[in-house]
């Protein structure tokens, strides 16, 4: 009887370890997720299975870093490594190095996963979202020096509104580190104290380029501004994290320069307007208060009318003068900038904004030299009119005295009592108010002594 | 007046504008706020002419103090 060839554990345990770890040192192995650990020591252990059967699996924490998903239970996953026996527990477990998300790539279930996780924060919310300010002095940029994105931005701003302060914060956009650098810039500007709207963003790219905007860092940073922020990033069809936080998207870096900008061409067309709606409304006041003098002299109650109407002649005439001043000198200016802004967009392309802005300035500009203060001058002269009939008129005084005139309803004085018939309306004129009256009877004679 | 921020500059004309358009003034109080309305539109549209074009870039040094720097660029330029 040949005698048996007897193995202790560890010879075993180092046979199987010498076959397995020489047949599977590097191995593609597709399965579920389930038992996730993730442990202090940075390090994760899981099941990885399928209908039939299961394998230990364990993910170091130098490789967990290169993972850009978050790894968890139930997930379909491709996982590379190789097959190791653990001696002490007689087990063998797969030492992975790569892990991949099996449908979906990495990168989008990361994405995926980040968004899912700030969404539910609130950190999206439309209620987070702050306006950007009418009228931004400074604008901050970060994104790299050396990019097309900081170009565009400059020759846009630089075409539309020469006057503005910029500063950028210099940033890498893509590589590693470039999410830090990012939100140190806006921390930066945030820091300097006086930058009134962000604009956060780079050209065009891969995925990858873009990747550093759907950084957590970035997000985090975004969330944190004190200053608006505007996200433009890549191109129209590029949605990264960075847009959902922020204030306002841009679908390019080109269109965020034109967002901030307009803004500022809105706020031109906002004082023009405010400007006419002021010039408009006094212009009113004043035609309103004519009418009114004309009114009062009409009751004839006025003892020295041409006083009161003189005054109220020179307050219009200071009016018009104002008026004339405001449409000439302070209208000149603001319809000059608009206009060096129009010049510099012919060049480009038509922005039917700026354009029709500039036609409202251009409208009102006449409105004001022409038919407004044409419309007060009218009601001077219509006051002037006035005066000198109230002057014609002074010996009228004496109804202060206890006169009184008496005229038909078509207006005729009456001063023979046969101009009348019983029954006939005629209004009396007192020194205050008119009295209506009905004519009871007539006399052509009273006792009266005759003159 | 020159103090004034833009906005609140902005905000207080709007103001005169509703008060005059709402016509509840005396013609003594409407010549005033109109005047000051005037003074208002004059000194935004010189606000708006006046800003002053500088681009700068930030530099940290190694304290990481910040400090800014004219940024020299040239529009023409493709990069």
């Amino acid at each position: 009887m040949a005698e048996r060839a007897v193995l202790t554990v560890s010879q075993l345990t180092d046979q199987l370890r010498a076959v397995v770890e020489e047949q599977f040192p590097a191995v593609w192995v597709e399965g579920e997720i389930s038992n996730f650990r993730l442990y202090g020591s940075g390090h994760a252990y899981f099941t990885l299975k399928d209908e039939g059967a299961q394998v230990r699996g364990v993910l170091f924490r130098n490789r967990m870093r290169r993972i850009r998903f978050e790894p968890g239970d139930g997930q379909h996953v491709l996982a590379f490594g190789s097959l190791e026996v653990y001696a002490q527990r007689g087990e063998y477990q797969l030492v992975v190095e790569l892990l991949e998300p099996r449908g979906l790539g990495a990168l989008q279930l990361a994405f995926e996963q980040l968004k899912a996780r700030l969404s539910a924060e609130g950190l999206f919310a439309e209620s987070r979202k702050r306006p950007l300010p009418r009228f931004p002095r400074r604008i901050g940029i970060v994104t790299s020096p050396s990019g097309a994105a900081v170009r565009d931005i400059l020759r846009i701003i630089g075409r539309r509104f020469e006057g503005l302060s910029i500063v950028i914060a210099p940033a890498r956009v893509q590589g590693d580190g470039a999410a830090q650098e990012i939100a140190a810039g806006i921390a930066d500007l945030n820091a300097l104290g006086d930058v009134d709207v962000i604009i956060v963003g780079r050209g065009g790219g891969s995925l990858e380029d873009l990747w550093a905007f759907n950084e957590e860092t970035v997000a985090r940073a975004i969330a944190g501004s004190k200053i608006p922020i505007i996200s433009a990033v890549g191109h129209e069809v590029d949605v990264t994290i960075a847009d959902f936080v922020a204030d306002l998207r841009a679908p390019t870096p080109s269109a965020a320069a034109e967002l901030v900008v307009r803004e500022k061409h809105a706020l031109i067309d906002g004082l023009v307007d405010l400007r006419a709606r002021l010039e408009r409304a006094m212009r009113q006041r004043l035609v309103r208060d004519g009418e009114r003098a004309t009114s009062l002299t009409g009751r004839r109650v006025l003892t020295d009318p041409a006083r009161p109407l003189r005054d109220l002649e020179r307050r219009v005439d200071d009016a018009v003068r104002h008026l004339r001043h405001a449409a000439t000198a302070g209208l000149r200016r603001a319809t000059h900038r608009v206009e060096i802004a129009t010049a510099g967009l012919r060049g480009a392309s038509p922005f039917a904004r700026l354009s029709s802005g500039r036609h409202r300035l251009e409208r009102v500009d006449t409105r004001l030299s022409g038919v407004m203060t044409r419309s007060l001058v009218r009601s001077q002269h219509r006051l002037g009119a006035v005066v000198g009939r109230l002057d014609s008129l002074s010996p009228l005084a004496v109804l202060g005295r206890g006169y009184s005139l008496t005229r038909t309803p078509d207006g005729e004085i009456v001063r023979d009592a046969a101009q009348v018939t019983p029954g006939d309306a005629v209004e009396v004129l007192l020194a205050r108010g008119r009295l209506d009256c009905r004519v009871e009877r007539t006399k052509e004679r009273d006792d009266r002594p005759q003159v | 007046m020159t103090d004034l921020k833009f906005e609140d500059c902005l905000a207080r004309l709007e103001q005169i504008v509703s008060q005059l358009e709402a016509g509840q003034l005396s013609l003594e109080d409407s010549l005033k706020v109109f005047e000051e309305g005037i003074g208002l539109a004059r000194h935004c549209a010189k606000y708006l002419a006046d800003a002053e074009r500088r681009i700068e870039v930030l530099a940290k040094d190694d304290t990481g103090a910040l400090s800014q720097k004219p940024f020299a660029w040239n529009p023409d330029e493709e990069p």
